[in-house]
């Protein structure tokens, strides 16, 4: 096999030594690169995800229509998507981490269709409630959720009640699970647990009424990120 | 074994003709990714180090056999559901031998700056 050969040939090591010892140590990175799992997950950054993650449930709950409870859970998205970048960009230079190679690359590759697949429900619920079909269809799905779509203006509409409300906790909850817990299989082992905790409280906000939606995000990307944030940050150096 | 270590690392600190001598049992392509690998990755299964490094069955056995003779590889041998189960852990002296051997190209790579 070609590859079954001393990384340093003696004859090599007379002409350029130096040369042969950064192939080696190159040889070493990639290797390490390839097998190794994901270690900059940023624990702090976690908790402070899910603070900020608690502060928009409580800032949802009071939101009159679905434009403007929508509104707050995407603000709150992309605040998380920045503070978790930032934090993982810091932890990742301070251990000399690759975050855009091997396993960082992995791991944001394994998040990334998850997270799409859920920008593009929430779009889809959204266009549901926002234009509706031209039908009158009603539905009920669980106690408290009554609603006919596409007979009302999600800026006017009372946020309690509609499709939105009561479909998109769960489905933002499963997704992220979902894109965590595959992002994990290259991580360290306290990731894809997280992820599965978000899939079973995802699993149960659906099924669960809709006026307990903010609690379900607040349990979710508040509660786990501060617990598994907390677990993270004691045992993988921040 | 830290007798090992601190006589390894002897060794590289004295360099010949600009190279020092190399550990021979590391300083081999196969089982240099074996120890860096288990370095990175920590416990791994004889698959999964056998995929992640492109090896055959016989050349990781022949390599992971010598590493476990130096005592740089410790392995474990289990059943899971009645499969045969094989896993490798890096021990402190292969630990050690890696340390030593980066040691030794770092001060390679010092020798020949200006």
């Amino acid at each position: 096999m070609s590859r079954d050969r001393p990384p340093l040939r003696r004859a090599q090591s007379a002409a350029r030594p130096d040369a042969a010892a950064h192939a080696h140590l190159r040889f070493i990175r990639e290797t390490m690169a390839r097998t190794g799992t994901f270690t900059a997950v940023p624990g702090w950054g976690g908790v402070a995800m899910g603070v900020t993650a608690i502060a928009a449930a409580v800032l949802a709950s009071r939101q009159p229509t679905v434009s403007s409870w929508l509104s707050v859970w995407a603000g709150e998205a992309l605040l998380g998507f920045a503070v978790g970048g930032w934090a993982t960009l810091l932890k990742a230079r301070r251990s000399s981490s690759p975050v855009l190679s091997g396993q960082g690359r992995k791991f944001f590759l394994g998040l990334l269709p998850a997270v799409l697949v859920g920008v593009a429900l929430t779009l889809a619920v959204y266009g549901v409630e926002a234009a509706g079909s031209g039908k009158a269809v009603s539905g009920s799905m669980s106690g408290d959720y009554s609603v006919t779509i596409g007979q009302y203006d999600p800026a006017t509409m009372p946020v309690s009640g509609t499709v939105s409300m009561h479909l998109l906790p769960g489905l933002w909850l499963l997704c992220y699970g979902a894109g965590v817990a595959a992002a994990g299989t290259f991580s360290i082992r306290l990731v894809p647990m997280m992820g599965t905790a978000f899939m079973v409280l995802g699993a149960m906000a659906l099924l669960a009424p809709s006026r307990l939606g903010d609690v379900f995000l607040a349990l979710g990307f508040g509660g786990l990120h501060i617990l598994f944030g907390v677990l993270i940050a004691r045992r993988h150096g921040g | 074994m830290p007798t090992r270590r601190s006589s390894s690392r002897t060794r590289a600190s004295t360099p010949v003709g600009g190279v020092p001598n190399l550990d021979p049992v590391i300083h081999q392509r196969v089982r240099l990714g074996i120890v860096s690998a288990l370095a990175a990755g920590g416990a791994t299964s004889f698959t999964d180090l056998k995929t992640a490094l492109d090896l055959t069955d016989g050349n990781l056995s022949v390599h992971a056999r010598k590493l476990e003779e130096a005592g740089y590889v410790r392995v474990r041998k289990s059943f899971v559901e009645r499969v045969p189960h094989t896993e490798f852990e890096l021990t402190e002296a292969g630990r050690g031998a890696l340390a030593d051997y980066l040691d030794a190209m770092e001060a390679v790579i010092q020798a020949a700056r200006p």
